[in-house]
């Protein structure tokens, strides 16, 4: 368990989540879904395909606009939590662009695919007031080594790049205006396992140095293992199971679980 | 004054037409910079040849006022003849060549470069007046974007020009921020003419026909262009000077005179030209063969205008 968990008593959670329901005409996506995410802390979603987990995460992050229950975010600046999806569409989209992050499972989703990797990272710095090209662009630069990414290519277009370099530019392009909680949608989707572990190391080294609170959904129980602190295993739109990660991958309870944990081949 | 045709309403568009226009117009001039929607009508002219200018030009014009047209800063290309033709046939009102005369100016990407006065409008014809466009292709987010003034891609845009080109490459329709709220399309002028749009004692309009969007900086509106710290906006320079009067200080177009090379550079304005010229003023290629064909040519259409407008 992490140190930043064992602080619960102290701090308030950064993020409340209270009966959270969403359906899309008659059918259910996801509903009454309730946790509290601390500073610092990874939560991991897991579930089969159609378990209503990317709902779940736009619903978090205020992409979609759920019909039951409230998402609440308690800014760095202290004083009132606010109510996510009561907010000003301006006020949410500065959320969105300051203290939050999204890493969308497709990197072209996130990305601005015509324009060079550097003027994508330095899209939000830009969009917060940013008018110095010297300094954004060794921000840039900066980040772009932090991925792993030669600088010689800070002027390529991600068209130019492959999966697993377009997954580590979208990562820099979010981290660079230093969010506290980021939402990632299957951010190993679609990559090959070696290119996937280089991008795990990456993403497990960065959140800790950074202290990042993510929230993570994946199908594959190795990612969720090696990032996750806390895991919630959802189907059918609900959550069945909820625990520390250790807890709910060696010791499952419900069948569901097991079922997902025994499925998984050992190697 | 010649009469204008009867059965033709003054100023070719009906009554509602112009009141729906006159109300988009107000609308344009009480928000700096936002572009208004308007019902925009087919013109006797292709979209692309000024559709947008005409409507506008076509609903503020009245008997009294004096019509100017250019076409990149020129009154004698086909463009800048035609309209006014058209607006001479369907007002009846007095066109002139002359910037300071005119109380009504209708252009296609130039500002002239007399400076303008507080009696004076000026009408640009616009193609695409969504800044954001190149960017963002999509109109609810754009939009959207204008609404919450999200402007931050339009940096991404000037980030990627120095980064590939080591300074903003873009060398018209500079974007700009207009009241300190909406980032607007100057029309495709050169980014030469941007200042003189910022405190401008003048009306501007911007009329989009196939667009149908209408929108307008009112006089004394801020109109800065975006730029970084460390990479001020600036315009463009020339080495030389304007080869048949001698200006230092205007817009230059290249003309090719020969197929061996030989080329001048003049005023894209071609009155402020032979406003200069009439003064006595002279360029290093003004007594050249193709500095005297290329000055009798103007002079012969500036000629044939003055005969067609008996006023």
């Amino acid at each position: 368990m992490s140190a930043a968990a064992l602080m619960t008593e102290a701090d308030p959670p950064l993020l409340t989540v209270a009966g959270l329901g969403k359906a899309f005409g008659a059918r259910p996506a996801c509903a009454d879904i309730s946790f509290d995410l601390y500073a610092g802390e990874v939560l991991g979603v897991v579930g089969e395909s159609g378990s209503g987990k990317t709902t779940l995460l736009r619903c978090l992050s205020g992409g979609l606009t759920p019909d039951a229950g409230t998402v609440l975010y308690r800014p760095a600046e202290g004083g009132q939590a606010l109510d996510v999806h009561a907010l000003p569409e301006g006020r949410r989209r500065l959320l969105m662009r300051t203290d939050w992050g999204y890493v969308h499972q497709d990197p072209r989703d996130g990305l601005r695919m015509g324009v060079s990797a550097g003027a994508n990272i330095g899209e939000r710095p830009m969009a917060l007031g940013a008018r110095h090209y010297g300094r954004i662009r060794a921000d840039a630069a900066d980040w772009l080594a932090r991925v792993e990414i030669e600088s010689d290519r800070l002027d390529d277009r991600p068209t130019t790049f492959s999966g697993g370099m377009r997954q580590r530019l979208q990562l820099a392009r979010v981290l660079v205006s230093g969010p506290r909680l980021v939402f990632m949608d299957e951010p190993t989707g679609g990559l090959d396992v070696s290119v996937q572990a280089r991008l795990l190391d990456l993403l497990r080294d960065l959140v800790t140095r950074l202290g990042l609170a993510a929230v993570i959904v994946t199908h594959d129980l190795a990612v969720a293992r090696l990032l996750a602190h806390r895991l919630m295993v959802m189907k059918d739109g609900r959550v069945v199971e909820h625990g520390l990660t250790d807890q709910v991958l060696d010791d499952p309870h419900h069948p569901y679980t097991q079922l997902l944990v025994s499925s998984v081949l050992q190697a | 004054m010649s009469q204008p045709d009867a059965g033709v309403t003054f100023g070719y568009l009906d009554e509602q037409t112009k009141r729906m226009i006159r109300r988009a117009l107000l609308k344009a001039v009480a928000i700096p910079g936002y572009q208004v929607p308007f019902a925009g009508r087919e013109m006797p002219l292709p979209y692309g040849w000024g559709t947008g200018g005409i409507q506008v030009t076509a609903s503020i014009i009245g008997p009294e006022d004096v019509l100017k047209v250019i076409d990149q800063g020129a009154d004698d290309t086909t463009n800048a003849v035609s309209i006014r033709r058209f607006f001479r046939r369907v007002a009846g009102v007095r066109t002139t060549e002359r910037t300071r005369e005119a109380t009504l100016i209708q252009t296609r990407h130039r500002i002239p470069e007399t400076p303008l006065g507080p009696g004076q409008i000026l009408v640009y014809q616009v193609p695409i007046p969504e800044p954001l466009r190149f960017m963002e292709p999509r109109e609810t987010e754009t939009r959207r974007m204008h609404a919450l003034a999200d402007y931050g891609v339009m940096h991404v845009k000037l980030y990627e020009d120095i980064a590939h080109y080591g300074r903003v490459a873009t060398s018209y329709d500079y974007p700009v921020m207009v009241n300190g709220r909406h980032v607007m399309a100057p029309s495709p002028i050169p980014k030469f003419d941007n200042p003189k749009m910022h405190d401008a004692p003048f009306l501007q309009l911007f009329g989009a026909g196939r667009e149908k969007r209408i929108y307008a900086v009112p006089p004394h509106t801020s109109v800065v262009s975006l730029d970084f710290e460390d990479h001020p906006f600036e315009v463009q320079g020339w080495d030389r000077v304007c080869d048949l009067c001698g200006a230092d200080d205007s817009y230059l177009d290249e003309v090719v005179t020969d197929d061996i090379g030989g080329r001048l550079f003049v005023c894209s304005d071609s009155d402020y030209c032979a406003g200069r010229r009439a003064d006595g003023h002279q360029g290093p290629a003004a007594a050249s063969a193709a500095g005297e064909a290329l000055a009798d040519t103007m002079e012969q259409v500036a000629r044939e205008h003055a005969s067609e407008d008996p006023a």
